[in-house]
């Protein structure tokens, strides 16, 4: 008759996991805040600013990429159009001081509005071909750089050096990086539980099958690539104001996405925090790549062998890793205390009650699809 | 103007035959493997290396030399199916070979720099600078010689796709993996064969390419399989005779455009011409239309 | 009788092989109908047919008086058919009451997809339903559960349940108890009378017999892509065409079972 003295514990454990998540989150972006008034080394915060950039450009592509199952290797034709948008507008709109990033948005449109024909011819094919129709759009982008005679060719588009204190430079570039950013990874969580993103992520899982039960595919596939497009134009266009120079090959460079993809796939494809986690692990170690192999070409090399490492070690990814490894440990824990946990997978004996016709054809006016 | 036209038109077509042999090589290994070697270009550089270290060190003829650089490709290619493709797994497979060959492709550029550095090196030999003059046109030899090498090597591979037994299981399996393994074929083995036939093709076309194309140096890479990558697509992915077909088009079409109208523009061409089939053709020209589960 | 679901004339051939050959079956509005027949007599291919995953060469199929022939699969769920397949398919990645939302989406549309796109997942009516649809098929404690870590069986019934979402006036069964355990088979029967009796029709493709003669008041057998004969289980079971049909007759030079 003794009561089961796992209970209360379990109980206050489950309360304080309740907590964690989000008070964790909170902490990260209290720190992310001070961060640079804290450390104010210039070397630490510019590489702060490369990261964050590279967090939200990951961001952005798992919104789509990730959700959707189509792998895009392409994204980097939103961020050099949106790179080259903020630079040209500089030059004509003489732009100066902090007003230029006001500009971003106008980036993120431009980005956003070759999204539209893109996706309608990239997305009407399967999977494989879209990722190779999306290498082949991405080299015309980069050709038309080179070619065009109002993209400055081969020197490109430069801008004017800026423009407040040297001291703290690096700082506003730092917070827009991390308003753009966390704005993504929110915008993300938002679509990864609503209606638009379940339809998505069943398009991911079996686009006929999704069609089949009313799913508009197109609608949804281009909408997502259209915002993800959007974001990755509107990241690039920072990036034009940090760096300061695009050039074609650095703007629409071919290493740009497949490092987001593969930043992604370390920390776990399709998940949310994965990417994010990917960047913020991958990022610095391209930094030190860089800086230990002053020789480029051994530093190619290093790159490569970190990326075959990161694919073969990990090929799930870290958060997916790590949430198996949980749940098995887990697992192993109920079955030690021969736990009542287990939750119990039969079918309910006898027949139950038929549930009454669906209310769906009456009820439309009644809104009910909306919470 | 119609002179030199005739010239891009026959230029394109014996171009397009070495790519031809370069692209069936990777569409090849989508068919049976599922996966895009994005090393196929960087390798076709590899190949023309060897070649060229063979002839300027060993003064190997360039087509005797194929006896040696075909098969060390490979070896080159099966051990880089073993090692980086076999080992992956999961629903990504192909997401994920892509960065892995991609990985690959640099490790080898970088390799290639180091040995040889940056700068442009030419394959030479009698034929490559002279030829016949044929109907008041200037062709060199090698051009022909490599068109009628692309010409023996894909009779070669139809012959073995068509005639033999390996072929057989090869086709099998690029139609259903698990119905062939229940046939008894060794599925395994099958793709790792055929992306050791995919590669190896690469010398030869390496060969011809480093004769032919200009000058090439590691960096030449990326633009061979940004129009391989074109080619295979443009031809349905998984068709031998589409990779053909759409090879030889888009080369002759780059060289017309060329002619007619710019260099510059001419490669961007070759891009829009891939897009605008595939935006009335998703399947590309010879591909089939697949159900889209995954 | 009236026919909810009529097939006339279906003809239907892929390369060189000639799946279906003037395909006519009925279905009366709410009976529970069988589809029998050896491998390879057609009846995936008329499920793909009337649910619009396949185009007829030739023929119409027709629900409640108004043709659907060709129509895309979307349009044939919305007028009100509901399939499952041979191999089940679930939305693996999404979670069980997650399968169940993305099949209300008829419901949901026009309900400010644009408006509100960010609108949770699944209003409170949706969920309600879902709810008690799982109930009903048993799967109810995997609500939260991925679909992956289902059983082949709990697959099936999950496959039920989201094609019951959307009410359907009749749904097409593709071998519901192939693979499964005895004891299911018996739930999935129960389940399917019961909804029966409440008004949905059904027509089953099936191999197992007992299934298929303890359930359906009206069995169709097809052999070689066409309707060979149509009748009541007893009726069926005894015909010979029947036996002809899945044997073969002496003369194809078939050994006698």
């Amino acid at each position: 008759m003794s009561p089961p003295p796992a209970a209360p514990r379990a109980i206050r454990s489950a309360r304080v996991a309740r907590l964690a998540r989000p008070g964790a989150l909170l902490a990260l972006l209290v720190i992310a805040a001070v961060f640079p008034l804290v450390v104010t080394n210039a070397l630490d915060t510019q590489f702060a600013v490369d990261t964050l950039i590279y967090v939200a450009a990951v961001a952005a592509w798992n919104l789509f990429s990730g959700y959707s199952g189509y792998i895009s290797l392409g994204h980097a034709v939103f961020f050099g159009s949106g790179a080259y948008t903020v630079g040209l507008l500089t030059e004509h709109w003489k732009v100066a001081g902090g007003t230029i990033f006001w500009l971003l948005p106008l980036a993120g449109l431009v980005a956003a509005a070759i999204a539209v024909p893109f996706g309608l011819i990239a997305l009407r094919v399967r999977r494989h071909t879209f990722v190779v129709i999306t290498i082949a759009i991405f080299f015309i982008f980069q050709l038309l750089a080179y070619n065009l005679s109002f993209t400055g060719g081969n020197q490109g588009i430069s801008s004017p050096f800026f423009l407040w204190s040297a001291q703290n430079y690096n700082n506003p570039f730092y917070y827009v990086a991390l308003i753009l950013a966390v704005g993504t990874i929110a915008l993300s969580w938002l679509i990864r539980h609503s209606r638009f993103g379940l339809q998505l992520l069943a398009i991911r899982d079996d686009e006929d099958r999704a069609r089949g039960l009313g799913v508009r595919a197109m609608r949804v596939k281009l909408a997502a690539f259209v915002i993800s497009g959007g974001i990755t134009g509107m990241v690039g266009g920072l990036w034009w104001f940090f760096i300061g120079q695009a050039l074609p090959e650095t703007a629409f460079n071919p290493i740009f996405d497949v490092t987001v993809a593969l930043m992604a796939f370390l920390g776990g494809f399709g998940t949310l925090a994965g990417p994010v986690l990917g960047a913020l692990i991958l990022e610095p170690l391209q930094q030190w790549v860089a800086i230990t192999f002053t020789n480029g070409y051994t530093g190619e090399i290093a790159l490569g062998v970190l990326f075959l490492l990161v694919i073969l070690v990990l090929p799930r990814g870290i958060v997916p890793t790590g949430r198996e490894l949980a749940t098995s440990w887990q697992a192993r824990r109920t079955r030690r205390r021969g736990g009542p946990g287990a939750p119990s997978g039969a079918a309910p004996p006898g027949s139950p009650a038929v549930p009454s016709p669906s209310p769906s054809g009456a009820s439309s006016a009644s809104g009910g699809g909306v919470q | 103007m119609g002179r030199e036209l005739t010239e891009a038109i026959i230029d394109g077509i014996l171009g397009g035959g070495v790519y031809a042999l370069m692209a069936v090589g990777l569409t090849l290994i989508f068919g049976v493997l599922d996966i895009i070697n994005i090393a196929q270009g960087i390798l076709v550089v590899l190949g023309a290396y060897l070649s060229y270290v063979l002839a300027v060190h060993l003064h190997i003829d360039l087509f005797v030399g194929l006896l040696v650089t075909v098969p060390a490709m490979f070896l080159v290619g099966i051990t880089i199916q073993w090692a980086f493709i076999r080992p992956l797994r999961g629903r990504e497979r192909t997401s994920m070979s892509l960065l892995a060959t991609y990985a690959v492709a640099i490790i080898i550029e970088g390799v290639l720099y180091i040995i040889f550095g940056a700068n442009y090196v030419n394959l030479n030999s009698w034929y490559v600078t002279t030829g016949p003059r044929v109907f008041g046109f200037y062709l060199d030899y090698i051009y022909i010689y490599g068109f009628l090498l692309a010409v023996v090597l894909v009779a070669a591979i139809y012959v073995t796709l068509y005639r033999t037994q390996f072929g057989r299981s090869i086709r099998a399996t690029m139609q259903d993996h698990t119905a062939a393994r229940l046939v008894g074929i060794n599925v395994n083995r099958v793709q790792m064969l055929t992306f050791g036939i995919g590669v190896a093709v690469t010398a030869a076309g390496g060969m011809v390419f480093g004769a032919t194309g200009g000058g090439f140096n590691p960096n030449t890479g990326y633009d061979l399989i940004s129009r391989l990558l074109a080619i295979i697509i443009l031809g349905g992915l998984g068709s031998i005779a589409g990779a053909m077909i759409a090879a030889i088009f888009m080369i002759t079409l780059e060289g017309v455009v060329d002619v007619l109208w710019s260099p510059s523009w001419s490669v961007v061409v070759f891009y829009i011409a891939l897009v605008l089939v595939l935006a009335f053709r998703p399947q590309g020209l010879l591909g089939r239309k697949e159900v889209r589960a995954q | 009788m009236t026919a909810l679901l009529r097939t006339a004339g279906v003809t239907k051939a892929f390369g060189g092989v000639q799946a279906l050959r003037e395909c006519t079956v009925e279905v009366a509005e709410g009976s529970i109908a069988g589809l029998i027949g050896p491998n390879g007599s057609g009846k995936t291919t008329l499920f793909n047919i009337i649910t619009g995953y396949e185009r007829v060469d030739r023929g119409e199929v027709w629900l409640g008086g108004r043709p659907i022939t060709n129509h895309p699969p979307d349009r044939v769920f919305a007028a009100g058919i509901g399939r499952t397949f041979q191999l089940t398919r679930v939305f693996s990645r999404l979670t069980v009451m997650e399968n169940m939302i993305v099949a209300a989406q008829h419901a949901e549309r026009g309900h400010g997809w644009l408006r509100n796109p960010l609108a949770r997942a699944g209003g409170p009516a949706t969920r309600r339903r879902a709810g008690e649809l799982l109930e009903f098929t048993g799967i109810a404690g995997h609500a939260g559960a991925l679909a992956e870590t289902l059983s082949y069986g709990q697959r099936k019934l999950l496959e039920l349940s989201y094609v019951l979402m959307a009410d359907p006036a009749i749904v097409l069964l593709d071998e519901p108890a192939g693979g499964v355990n005895p004891t299911l088979i018996t739930t999935i029967a129960d389940r399917i009378r019961q909804l029966n009796e409440q008004g949905t029709t059904f027509l089953i493709v099936e191999h197992n017999m007992d299934f298929v003669m303890g359930l359906c008041h009206q069995v169709t057998v097809l052999d070689y892509g066409t309707a060979v004969v149509t009748g009541p289980p007893g009726v069926i079971r005894t015909d010979p065409r029947v036996l002809d049909a899945y044997l073969g007759t002496a003369e194809d030079g078939d050994e006698a079972p």
